[in-house]
């Protein structure tokens, strides 16, 4: 666990369920300053919920998520548009703005939220896209782009106010193997040279061990282990060694839960 | 037996309850755009390029239409007024008929239909792709950043087009009447001057475009900001905002025509 003195975000008891099915029970975490860390665990295990929670767009059955010692949940829309300000989140697949092109996409947020000049402002987008690469690109439309690009521009897009902390959710999705490495070195690498703090929730275990400094694993919405990239890779939980080695069966069955086998083919006694 | 009944009564009475509950949403939801249109006449160039994308895209079909509404209207008119001699009322038939009633519902309907149902596709697109979930983590308002702009371009260009239409469509029966057919051109002309009423025809007419460009825009951004995000939700969204606003335009354009024009000659 990080030390609690240093943390940027610090959540106690948090429940959440939607309606009737319980998706997070009893979550407790820490997360440092300029720290990155993953939050791993199956689809559907609660981990994208836990990203939408720390951002404040949806609230807790109970329990809490403070940022910066503040209580997410408790906070005005006016109060919670400005702590929003200091985080930013890469969705899954970019979701730039489709009808701005690479260059407005990333000055949106300045000109939305800043009075800066605009030969300010074009200074700034130039060396946010510097940054990712894609300086040469920023004339283009987001549907001129690969799904790299899109996602390394949406990465220019969320650093643009320089933020606090970036939540990436799954940002290995669906990308090359080059991409997947450039993506996962550029999360490192910002987070050192900007001192924010990254979460990364994602299921890509070998590309994120590589850049990570603490893993969460959820599964069925409690935390089934935590550690270090290192005693991660050495644990012996069932759980973490078939999650990391992408075994078929072990603590989480390859088998739907059902009826004895035998009897739903309706052979029972005939061995007998 | 009973039981069927008792079902049937329920699901009525579900039905009904979920219509006035999403009246009653897409009330608030027209509310809120009103009350976040600040920004958008503040910073007015967010209005102004999707002027350029609901009213200017919108012309070439609004002129067209109307070119051939008013060619048809004149060459109806011709063909029955003839038989009483009554010829030259033409134009006044063609100008009355464009500015109370074609003019402004036959271009809310195509308004609806070319730019009604682009604004709620790119509104559900928008929410599909996340790309509003991601506004909103910016702390912008994709009501006030994406909705109220489209809201109030689509209610400045409503009229303007049902004017052009009108224009377009009058001078289409000319071309019949007068060009073609050869109807004389002073009295088409000095007969529609004399019919015309400038209050009760032309300023009834703009404000019924009024109405049924509040009425469509409105319905198509709530249609796209409550699309489902999916491929399926959009174009369902898309389908209602052209059905649901025609119907619309329709209801409201008896509403007002029984008002404006009652006991007039």
């Amino acid at each position: 666990m990080e030390d609690a003195s240093e943390s940027l975000i610090e959540i106690q008891g948090l429940n959440f369920s939607y309606g009737q099915r319980p998706i997070l029970k009893g979550i407790d975490m820490t997360m440092g300053r300029g720290k990155v860390i993953a939050i791993m665990g199956g689809s559907g295990s609660g981990k994208t919920t836990l990203l939408r929670l720390i951002g404040g767009a949806v609230r807790p059955t109970s329990g809490y998520v403070k940022v910066a010692g503040q209580v997410v949940h408790k906070l005005k829309r006016d109060e919670l548009f400005r702590m929003r300000r200091k985080m930013s989140m890469l969705f899954q697949f970019g979701a730039l703005f489709t009808d701005l092109s690479v260059f407005d996409n990333v000055a949106f947020q300045m000109r939305e939220h800043t009075d800066l000049p605009e030969s300010m402002i074009r200074d700034l987008v130039l060396m946010k896209l510097q940054a990712v690469g894609l300086r040469g690109a920023h004339e283009l439309m987001p549907n001129q782009l690969s799904g790299g690009m899109a996602r390394r521009v949406a990465l220019a897009r969320s650093i643009a106010l320089d933020p606090l902390l970036i939540m990436y959710d799954e940002p290995f999705t669906g990308l090359d193997p080059i991409s997947l490495t450039v993506i996962g070195n550029l999360i490192r690498r910002l987070t050192d040279a900007l001192g924010m703090t990254s979460i990364v929730v994602t299921h890509d275990v070998q590309e994120s061990l590589k850049i990570v400094d603490y893993v969460y694993f959820i599964a069925n919405g409690v935390i089934a282990a935590h550690g270090t990239p290192d005693e991660v890779r050495r644990s012996v939980a069932p759980f973490v060694h078939q999650f990391v080695h992408g075994e078929e069966d072990g603590p989480v069955s390859f088998h739907y839960p059902a009826r004895p086998y035998a009897q739903d083919l309706k052979l029972e006694g005939s061995f007998a | 037996m009973p039981r069927r009944i008792v079902t049937g009564i329920q699901s009525v009475g579900h039905r009904v309850i979920d219509s006035i509950w999403r009246l009653g949403y897409a009330s608030r939801f027209f509310l809120l755009t009103l009350i976040k249109s600040g920004t958008s006449l503040r910073r007015f160039t967010l209005v102004i390029r999707e002027l350029y994308f609901t009213g200017v895209q919108s012309l070439i079909i609004i002129l067209v239409s109307g070119l051939f509404v008013g060619m048809v209207l004149g060459l109806q008119g011709f063909e029955t007024l003839q038989r009483y001699g009554a010829e030259s009322a033409v134009g006044t038939m063609v100008a009355l008929s464009l500015l109370r009633e074609l003019g402004p519902v036959v271009s809310a309907l195509l308004f609806a239909s070319r730019a009604g149902s682009a604004i709620t596709a790119e509104i559900g697109l928008m929410k599909a792709t996340e790309q509003l979930a991601a506004m909103e983590m910016m702390a912008v308002d994709p009501i006030a950043r994406v909705v109220a702009p489209r809201f109030w371009a689509g209610v400045i260009s409503m009229p303007l087009l049902a004017g052009l239409f009108s224009a377009i469509g009058i001078y289409g029966g000319y071309l019949v009447a007068v060009v073609l057919i050869g109807v004389d051109e002073g009295s088409f002309w000095s007969q529609m001057q004399s019919a015309v009423d400038f209050r009760y025809d032309v300023v009834n007419g703009i404000i019924k475009t009024c109405v049924f460009g509040v009425a469509v825009t409105a319905i198509a951004v709530f249609e796209g900001y409550d699309a489902a995000p999916t491929a399926e939700g959009v174009s369902g969204a898309t389908t209602r905002t052209v059905v649901t606003s025609s119907l619309a335009i329709l209801g409201l354009d008896f509403i007002l025509t029984s008002f404006m024009f009652r006991g007039m000659g």
